[in-house]
């Protein structure tokens, strides 16, 4: 993406040099399947447990608690079908909130059809989840708490040691879906009582295509994918070796980083926040303003609409992102905005600027410059915009 | 989801944005809710549209349809506009996403919607009026 400003590491992030680095050999050389006996099988073998060990310590988690997943999607839907089917005998009740990732909501919806009863906890209008609010849901048919650690669209952090006390407390299994904020946030899966964590590499400069399920030593959701023996039986298929390699590697340097990656980003950030307030009116920032990922901004500019400003913004070379209607094909905009009560024209109108290492303060001075430019002309094509 | 050439050209230079200000039709079609919202005010004059402007809150293909909606009609007269049909509008931007037909049906209803608007201060009567939008979205889905 040569030329292009990238303002959407929620999206994905570029694979590091470093991390591809470490992925190469095991694409042809050290290609051997791990599962085979022979001598140079060992080397895949070795390199995908060393893998594990190394993710297992950034999450505070075991090496034997770490099941490779093709990525985030799979890791939900594992950790929400299976515990479900595994625990159908102890009741059927699910909590989990409105905003959650289409990968869990879509998994709650499908388990509501199949004759699970699932709760959808409304955030607050600060995108924050209160304890409070689960405690009150919980029946003694619930069997499942699963909640986001990060928002994929507002960045808003949920207060996960307090949920995983509460779920421990009343003996709950606890999933939360970690893509957003594993390698951007301290994460110990143990202080904060997690039963089971989702988490994909390509959100922190890995490949795509690879992630993994922590599930805590002694809860046991239903096996997902059946085949042979990988993953100690309990996800079938050939190890993604190379992606595994690279995961650890990206996830290793993320952790190593995490404070001072956290500080520059957040500060960075700010400064974006600060700058787009200041300078153009009729401006809305979404989510709460400390309790969030320190690379992520969401706002909404009133009276114009998402997709016209993404495609604005990419005819000056950025890319970014926006909870609009237009931009999921659908005619609804963003589930998440909706669920922190904003009016749906305010949310068509929304903007998801997530920052990476690539980013500068100059890219973000050239942003809010080109920002106000473009808010400005469709603002006067707008028939709600009226000046004065 | 790509958008052609001369979408882009319109969303970039839209033609006849504004809001007339001698206007004697004015229409409003749409709503915030379904994110797009078309306004069409012109100047009539001896059943002839001699002066259209347009404002639209919406995406790429919002703004692009009544762009060319408002140039399609311009000059013409009040059956003529009538007849001009969201396939028009298409055609004229080299195809439109599935999923953004709808907003080229949003802009034939604004043109009905402003003549509507003329002929109800006027006292005129013309046939092929349809009515406009009624704030349902699924309406207008796959219409083509
Ligand atoms: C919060 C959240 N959950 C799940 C996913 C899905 O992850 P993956 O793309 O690895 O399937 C994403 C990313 O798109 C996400 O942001």
């Amino acid at each position: 993406m040569k030329g292009q400003i990238y303002f959407d590491h929620a999206a994905t992030t570029a694979v590091k040099p470093e991390v591809i680095a470490k992925m190469l050999p095991y694409f042809a050389v050290d290609y051997a399947n791990p599962s085979s006996v022979y001598s140079i099988s060992r080397t895949a073998r070795h390199a995908v447990e060393e893998s594990r060990e190394t993710i297992a310590q950034c999450i505070g988690a075991d090496k034997d608690e770490i099941y490779f997943t093709s990525g985030g999607t799979e890791a939900d839907n594992w950790a929400i079908r299976g515990s479900a089917y595994a625990n159908k005998n102890k009741g059927n009740h699910i909590i989990t909130t409105e905003f959650e990732h289409h990968a869990v909501l879509h998994t709650c919806k499908q388990l509501e059809k199949e004759g699970f009863e699932v709760t959808y906890i409304k955030p607050d209008s600060e995108g924050i989840i209160h304890t409070s609010d689960i405690e009150k849901a919980i029946t003694d048919k619930t069997i499942l708490i699963t909640i986001m650690f990060a928002n994929n669209e507002i960045g808003t952090i949920q207060p996960i040691y307090e949920i995983g006390k509460l779920a421990k407390e009343k003996g709950i299994l606890f999933h939360t879906d970690a893509v957003q904020a594993v390698g951007a946030v301290p994460i110990n899966v143990k202080e904060m009582n997690i039963d089971m964590l989702s988490m994909s590499a390509h959100k922190f400069y890995g490949p795509k295509g690879i992630g993994a399920l922590y599930v805590r030593k002694g809860v046991r959701p239903q096996v997902f994918m059946q085949g042979g023996a990988q993953e100690k039986n309990r996800r079938a298929g050939t190890e993604n070796v190379p992606g595994i390699v690279g995961f650890a590697a990206a996830l290793f340097d993320a952790c190593m980083h995490t404070e001072e990656n956290a500080l520059k980003l957040g500060q960075m950030r700010d400064y974006l926040i600060t700058e787009v307030m200041n300078k153009i009116p009729y401006v809305k920032l979404n989510g709460h303003i400390s309790k969030r990922l320190p690379n992520n901004a969401n706002f909404s500019f009133e009276f114009i609409e998402g997709e016209a400003l993404l495609l604005s913004l990419d005819l000056e070379g950025i890319a970014a992102s926006s909870g609009s209607a237009c931009t999921s094909g659908s005619l609804d905009p963003s589930h998440v905005l909706l669920s922190i009560g904003l009016p749906h024209e305010i949310a068509h109108g929304s903007l998801r600027i997530t920052l990476g290492d690539d980013n500068t303060y100059y890219q973000i001075d050239y942003l809010v410059e080109k920002l106000i430019t473009i808010v400005d002309r469709l603002r006067k094509m707008s028939p709600l915009y009226h000046e004065n | 989801m790509e958008y052609t050439k001369e979408v882009m050209e319109h969303f970039v230079n839209p033609h006849n944005v504004g809001e007339l200000e001698n206007a004697n039709a004015v229409g409003e079609v749409g709503n915030a809710k379904c994110g797009d919202i078309m306004r069409m005010s012109m100047y009539i004059e001896d059943g002839i549209i001699k002066d259209i402007r347009f404002k639209t809150f919406g995406c790429g293909a919002a703004i692009a349809t009544s762009s060319v909606a408002t140039d399609l009609v311009k000059g013409k007269t009040l059956e003529e506009a009538l007849m001009v049909t969201n396939k028009q509008v298409i055609d004229m931007l080299g195809g439109l996403p599935d999923v953004k037909i709808h907003c080229s049906v949003l802009a034939e209803e604004a043109i009905h919607a402003a003549i509507s608007n003329y002929c109800e201060t006027t006292g005129i009567e013309l046939p092929g009026l349809k009515k406009h939008c009624d704030g349902c979205c699924e309406c207008c889905k796959g219409e083509e």
